[in-house]
């Protein structure tokens, strides 16, 4: 699988994003600068953490009108793969490609932990290599994480499984210890956790590499059944 | 030219913390029934004459305001060019 890492002004995990497909994974990856405006040619799209444009205004609200979103867009409404980390989940949900919004943290502080996780629906093409309410150690580094999102659209989380993640303890205040989710469709996932960061022993632990082989096995499960 | 002062706040279903954390400041400060404390922010725009009320509402929900966690309302004032 090939994908494309998007680098943003201010972008900061997209080194640890690549590094964790092309070295820990064993797949294909490119850095696509935001002035781009073409995704052709990729299976999946990863947007990074960082402070992209300097969390002005608000966290990922400028991004989202950088040339290369048009075509994310496109792509994510093609049905491919588009996974957003930390404040590429930020920039998802004010692009309107998830629902809800992250806003600060109940504590104010930034939250520069590792954190326990519980996989909430391993049914998607992003959880399939881990078990059902598998727990697993990702680390956390958030200012804004806190999701919020109103009554009606809690329950539509709900009733589609698109909660993937919650935290087993509630570290920013998020609703329903929400972690990350993915739209109806399930081609989107927006986590705050950086399971990048967690993909060797050598720098704390593996459990973030299941997310992205699951990825890989959706990725030639998808090549079969299309050819 | 028209200058605009838009007001941003969290809603009110919205729990602020730094609001929260102001009043307990306040309250250490001897500054005794301080009900509340919410933080906002202030957007100042400088637009033509031309620029209609409905326009400025869209600025505010395309951009300037995300309305799924704030809320906001605005004043415009007539400027007078020297």
């Amino acid at each position: 699988m090939k994908f494309a890492v998007i680098v943003f002004p201010g972008s900061n995990c997209d080194l640890d994003m690549y590094h964790a497909v092309k070295d820990a994974l064993g797949e294909e990856a490119d850095y696509v600068f935001h002035t781009e405006t073409s995704l052709e040619g990729y299976d999946g799209v990863l947007l990074p953490g960082g402070f992209s444009y300097g969390d002005y205004l608000r966290c990922g609200a400028i991004a989202q009108f950088s040339p290369i979103m048009e075509e994310v867009k496109r792509f994510a409404a093609e049905g491919k793969t588009v996974l957003g980390i930390c404040n590429g989940f930020q920039i998802l949900v004010e692009a309107g490609l998830l629902p809800g919004v992250l806003h600060r943290n109940t504590g104010l502080k930034f939250m520069c932990r590792t954190v326990e996780l519980k996989v909430e629906n391993n049914e998607t093409r992003f959880t399939s290599d881990y078990a059902a309410q598998e727990t697993i150690t990702i680390p956390i580094a958030h200012g804004e994480g806190n999701y919020y999102c109103d009554d009606a659209t809690y329950a539509m989380l709900q009733t589609n499984r698109q909660i993937a993640f919650t935290y087993t303890d509630n570290p920013n205040g998020s609703r329903g210890d929400i972690a990350g989710i993915t739209n109806k469709a399930g081609n989107v996932l927006g986590m705050m956790p950086h399971p990048e960061r967690a993909v060797e022993l050598l720098t704390g632990g593996t459990d973030g590499l299941k997310l992205f082989t699951s990825l890989v096995k959706q990725g030639a499960h998808h090549v079969k059944t299309t050819v | 030219m028209k200058k605009v002062t838009v007001a941003v706040a969290l809603r009110e279903s919205i729990l602020d913390p730094q609001g929260v954390a102001v009043k307990g400041g306040l309250s250490q400060l001897g500054f005794a029934g301080v009900e509340e404390v919410r933080i906002g922010k202030r957007i100042e725009l400088l637009v033509s004459d031309e620029t209609t009320d409905a326009m400025i509402h869209e600025m505010c929900q395309k951009l300037l305001v995300n309305t799924v966690m704030e809320d906001y309302r605005f004043d415009v004032e007539e400027v007078t060019t020297v």
